[in-house]
């Protein structure tokens, strides 16, 4: 494999992560974070900050942006002893999981730490976001209406 | 001359006491918890959202309970505090093909690909008082049916795009929209501008204007091609991580519009579109919305403009209930020095007005002498 598919998985793989653990729920994600054993240390290069982003439409759904309104956004960054630098940015204020986020994603950058976190934090967060949507859509699906046509005959 | 007046201070003091007591109210009640007002009355978080234009729901419900339900006071405090905040960045635009729908209907189209899905709507409600809920008890879960989650849903628009019946929407131009929080509003405005106006504007004022243009003032034939309610992930791109991440889910909805449109000299007879965007679930809002973005466009089709809808700076001027509460709640405020000047000019006239009266009737009196 080339450097540059390397780097390609790599970037796919923090993608995947710091999206999952960007839309966990944050206590979810703060228990399975305290459930990890032993508890790494980092030293944090940025203190949770609150912020904004100012999020786009599009004219019709696929036109050209425009600003819809802002939301507020959360962002970390921390170094492990070992050099891994990770960094959070949650939808909110919420401040510890960015910082949690913020950490995983420097320990997922090292190969030792990467199984444990996908097997232990990741996957249970991936299995739980699908269970929402499904829940989601099985509720919406109830609502679906069922058009039946009603024909009547001429003369009778 | 005019004397400076100081004062007030223990009274200002001593309402904002008050006003917290009456926000707590009954102390022999339980207090209401944001989750509650999150939960329990979410459409009117929504609301504070969009006009707000800040989504977090969080902040929403505060600013609900601290303004006891006042929802446009709730507005500005939520826009107050937004501007503490600094600015990351701008999100990618939402894809709201990605929506995990809630709600998705067409009022044109019977036959849309993935159905009519109803959602959790007020539509066929009889609009009669549910006295059951006044008492707090145990409700049942909602039903649910068989889904298939990986399909997603295209928009109904762009199905009837393809047969060029419908107008494309228009294409992203080079660069980032303009931005109403950066710049004040210039007109005229451009479409993306008046967008983002529309989206923070008032709900009340909206809706009047859209009705508006349906009772003839700006008539423009509007069809719902599709409204959606639902679930659409937040991506952005930070800088210092170079590639785009998720790192929210939000509730938005909207709207396209259809509307019918005869053509003009560069265009042959097709449908136009009108659209709206909100936080949350907000039908009411987003429906307004399309149909007073579709009466702005009179101008670019080469329609007549002579209706307030469709006038651009009356609407975009007017649209914000923030500045519009300001500046109408704004004559509660001292305006003493003003009142008394116009009391000096007031009591000048009449003297003036009081002296002609006595002039002429003394010369009436002793024209009278003289015809004796």
């Amino acid at each position: 494999m080339s450097c540059s598919e390397l780097n390609t998985e790599a970037i796919e793989r923090r993608r995947r992560w710091l999206s999952l653990l960007a839309k966990a729920p944050a206590p979810r994600l703060d228990s399975l974070w305290q459930a990890l054993e032993p508890a790494p240390s980092y030293t944090i290069l940025r203190q949770p900050e609150i912020g904004l982003i100012m999020l786009q439409g599009r004219i019709s759904g696929t036109g050209a942006p425009f600003c819809a309104g802002e939301m507020t956004v959360t962002r970390a960054a921390v170094r492990l002893a070992s050099g891994e630098v990770g960094f959070g940015y949650v939808g909110g204020r919420q401040a510890k999981q960015a910082e949690i986020v913020a950490v995983i994603d420097a320990l997922g950058q090292r190969d030792d730490w990467r199984e444990r976190l996908e097997a232990e934090i990741v996957a249970p967060l991936a299995r739980e976001a699908e269970a929402r949507h499904r829940l989601i859509a099985a509720r919406a699906a109830a609502t679906k209406v069922e058009f039946f046509t009603v024909a009547r005959e001429a003369g009778t | 001359m005019y004397v400076a007046v100081k004062g007030g201070e223990t009274a200002i003091a001593h309402s904002l006491d008050l006003i917290a007591d009456r926000r707590r109210g009954d102390r022999g009640l339980a207090e209401l918890t944001l989750e509650q007002i999150d939960h329990q009355l979410g459409l009117a978080v929504d609301r504070v959202m969009t006009e707000g234009s800040c989504y977090d729901r969080r902040l929403a419900a505060l600013a609900i309970k601290q303004a006891r339900g006042d929802l446009i006071e709730a507005i500005f405090l939520l826009r107050a505090y937004r501007t503490t905040l600094p600015r990351f960045g701008d999100s990618q635009p939402l894809d709201t093909a990605k929506m995990v729908p809630e709600r998705r209907i067409s009022a044109a189209f019977k036959d849309v690909p993935g159905g009519q899905v109803l959602g959790p709507t007020y539509d066929y409600t009889h609009r009669l008082l549910d006295f059951s809920l006044a008492i707090a008890a145990d409700r049942p879960e909602a039903p649910t049916a068989p889904a298939d989650t990986a399909r997603t849903l295209p928009h109904v628009g762009d199905i009837l795009a393809r047969e060029g019946l419908l107008e494309p929407p228009p294409a992203t131009p080079d660069g980032r929209p303009d931005d109403l929080t950066r710049q004040p509003l210039s007109l005229p405005a451009d479409r993306p501008l008046r967008l983002q106006n529309l989206a923070r504007g008032d709900e009340g004022f909206l809706l009047a204007l859209g009705y508006s243009t349906q009772r003839g003032y700006g008539n423009n034939h509007p069809f719902v091609g599709e409204i959606r309610y639902g679930h659409v992930p937040v991506a952005f791109l930070p800088e210092e991580l170079g590639f785009a991440i998720e790192i929210a889910e939000i509730d938005v909805t909207e709207c396209d519009m259809v509307n019918q449109f005869a053509g003009s000299q560069d265009v042959p007879p097709q449908f136009t579109r009108g659209y709206g965007l909100t936080f949350g679930h907000a039908e009411r809002k987003a429906i307004a919305m399309a149909l007073v973005d579709r009466a702005l466009r009179a101008r670019e089709l080469a329609e007549s403009a002579d209706s307030p809808a469709q006038d651009e700076e009356f609407v975009l001027a007017h649209s914000d209930n923030v500045e519009a509460s300001g500046f109408v709640q704004h004559l509660k405020l001292p305006h003493y020095v003003d009142f008394q000047s116009e009391l000096v000019v007031v009591r000048a006239l009449r003297a003036d007005v009081e002296a002609r009266r006595q002039r002429a009737a003394e010369e009436r009196a002793v024209l009278g002498q003289a015809a004796e």
